[in-house]
């Protein structure tokens, strides 16, 4: 039977980049485990002969014609920013303080 | 006495405007007071279909569909008939929250196709109407801006995710309604709500600028009051669109004529199936019951109904609850903080990566966070294949099912949810609880076939709205609309009119 511990909660949020408090996990953690047991019926219904289906209407290579059509004007892109400087979006220091 | 307009079908104020009856101001007007006396009055006990209501836009564009029609140049046959549009589509110079504080405020620089649609049909868009954060829920208690309330009982979920479109419809504050459906999220609501909801065949309406849930199972749709209101609704919104890679490239069947025509009521040399996989266990009484008597009435309509199985349905919840968290972790990941919405710092000089771990714990909800963490979960290196990759290949085994009952049925029929509305609160710790609402509808979005939700009467127990779903092959959703209108004339026939929420309840 799968089991998520605390530990694999907080590590998936650690990839998933969020910050979990200790309460949360106690919270979610036991529900992720409920859910994980109830959809764990679907390993080995399928089996190797069946073909996986990503998509419910196959299709391949959409392509438009190559010609250049109106875009956001630079303003309009930045609208939503939470920090502007010098027409580009502004973000915190990507690099630890000690780089 | 002067007509009250929001008692109307979309049909019917189209027919009004084009008589001269009244103008798109006045059907304007009435439902932005309609929408002022119940959705949020001052007592804070409303319906809250609405996170955002545009009065001055909507009576501006209303104005302009009324100079067209002095002028003579009308853009549809729904020109001046107003709509509200659920949160998860872009508006530009709207806010878009997707009831969620990550997008708090955020206003798009750009329409979504459907919308851009409905401005070139001529239709007042009076608002955004409140959801399940991200379309994450059954009931709309997953918005992070308070739950709707069902009109039949403010006590009750609407369903979801998009419990505020069929909201809004049924409790008369819109005519009609733009919904999404990833997993029943515009015909479950329409079931609970005593409403029409339809999910159209994958990529026949673009998601262009529908902020993404999970990209192969999402599709905007009609949310209406009748079956011939969606149909035209339908025809405005659908259609091939260049800026959706995954949408048809070919022509919408004729809707509204397919509508109309089985609104006369018969159904001769139509099969039906009924899937035999969704009663027992589970399901209401009164759901039952009801959806037996549509049944019944199919028949009498000259249907022929046969008994179809579809064993791989059973495991179409835990397929969907592994694809779609799985394509939901990876959409979401550009809630970051960087470019747009939310940003919290959780200390002064944080780095970029503190920065987005602080803002999505902020700004995501539970169940957002349940999801992403298990579709991270699904998808990691050791896990991807019994998980994830086996979900894929139910997906082809449902889609199997489908393909050979279509070969003995024209339409398939079931319950379009297991119960009728249940209390707020009930379900909202219980997440598997909460999932069980979608069973009916799931195995749709996992296929890409086209359903709708009929309203199917009251359960007795309770005396709340059930649905019946109809289901059709890929691209023939105009079976949808003449199975659909017969259904509900010979129920209506039946009732003596249409079934509405008592006023005295929105109070």
């Amino acid at each position: 039977m799968p089991e998520i511990s605390r530990d694999e909660v907080a590590h998936l949020a650690n990839l998933a980049r969020i910050d979990l408090s200790d309460e949360e996990l106690d919270h979610l953690a036991p529900q992720l485990s409920v859910i994980l047991e109830s959809v764990a019926s679907i390993s080995g219904v399928a089996g190797d002969d069946i073909p996986p289906t990503s998509h419910a209407l196959p299709l391949t290579n959409v392509f438009r014609e190559d010609v250049v059509t109106p875009g956001l004007t630079p303003e309009q892109a930045l609208s939503g920013a939470p920090e502007v400087e010098d027409q580009r979006f502004s973000v915190p220091r990507i690099l630890g303080e000690e780089q | 006495m002067s007509t009250d307009w929001t008692r109307k079908t979309a049909a019917e104020l189209a027919d009004a405007l084009a008589a001269g009856e009244t103008t798109s101001v006045e059907v304007t007007q009435a439902h932005l007071d309609r929408i002022a006396a119940v959705d949020a009055p001052a007592d804070r006990r409303g319906v809250h279909a609405f996170l955002h209501v545009d009065a001055e836009g909507a009576l501006a564009q209303a104005r302009a569909s009324d100079e067209r029609r002095a002028a003579g140049t009308l853009l549809s046959p729904l020109d001046g008939v107003p709509i509200a549009v659920k949160d998860v589509l872009t508006t530009e110079g709207l806010p878009t929250t997707c009831g969620s504080k990550i997008l708090e405020g955020w206003i798009p620089p750009y329409d979504a196709t459907v919308v851009r649609k409905l401005r070139e049909a001529g239709l007042p868009i009076l608002g955004k109407t409140n959801m399940d954060e991200f379309a994450m829920g059954s009931s709309t208690e997953h918005s992070a801006y308070g739950p709707t309330h069902n009109p039949w009982d403010l006590d009750r979920i609407p369903g979801g995710s998009g419990g505020g479109s069929a909201a809004a419809v049924a409790a008369f504050e819109a005519p009609l309604a733009i919904g999404t459906d990833t997993g029943g999220s515009i015909r479950q609501p329409g079931a609970v709500t005593g409403t029409v909801g339809v999910k159209p065949t994958y990529g026949g309406v673009s998601r262009y600028g529908l902020v993404a849930l999970a990209n192969s199972l999402d599709q905007a749709g009609p949310v209406t009051r009748t079956v011939l209101d969606s149909a035209l609704l339908h025809e405005v919104i659908g259609g091939h669109d260049p800026l959706d890679s995954t949408s048809i490239d070919q022509p919408l069947p004729a809707l509204v004529e397919a509508a109309r025509l089985g609104a006369t009521g018969d159904l001769s040399g139509l099969r039906v199936g009924v899937i035999q996989e969704m009663s027992g266990e589970g399901w209401q009484p009164g759901v039952l019951t009801r959806f037996q008597e549509s049944v019944d009435l199919l028949v009498k309509a000259g249907a022929e109904v046969v008994e179809v199985s579809c064993p791989s349905f059973v495991h179409a919840l835990a397929a969907y609850y592994l694809i779609l968290p799985a394509e939901a972790s990876s959409n979401l990941a550009k809630f970051d903080a960087m470019r747009y919405g939310l940003r919290v710092w959780p200390y002064e000089g944080a780095s970029a990566e503190e920065v987005m771990r602080a803002t999505r714990d902020a700004g995501f909800g539970d169940e957002v966070k349940r999801r992403i963490i298990l579709g991270t979960y699904a998808l990691s290196s050791g896990y991807y294949d019994a998980y994830y990759g086996q979900a894929q290949k139910v997906r082809t085994l449902i889609a199997r099912d489908f393909d050979a009952a279509f070969e003995k049925a024209d339409v398939l029929v079931s319950p379009t949810a297991p119960t009728t509305a249940f209390k707020l609160g009930e379900k909202l710790d219980d997440p598997i609880a909460m999932y069980l609402n979608d069973l009916a509808t799931i195995p749709a979005n996992l296929a890409g076939v086209p359903g709708i939700s009929v309203p199917g009467g009251l359960a007795d127990e309770d005396g709340l709205p059930t649905g019946v779903q109809i289901l059709a092959p890929a691209l023939a959703d105009d079976r949808l609309y003449r199975v659909g209108a017969a259904l509900e004339s010979a129920l209506l026939a039946q009732w003596g009119g249409p079934l509405v929420p008592p006023e005295e309840n929105l109070r």
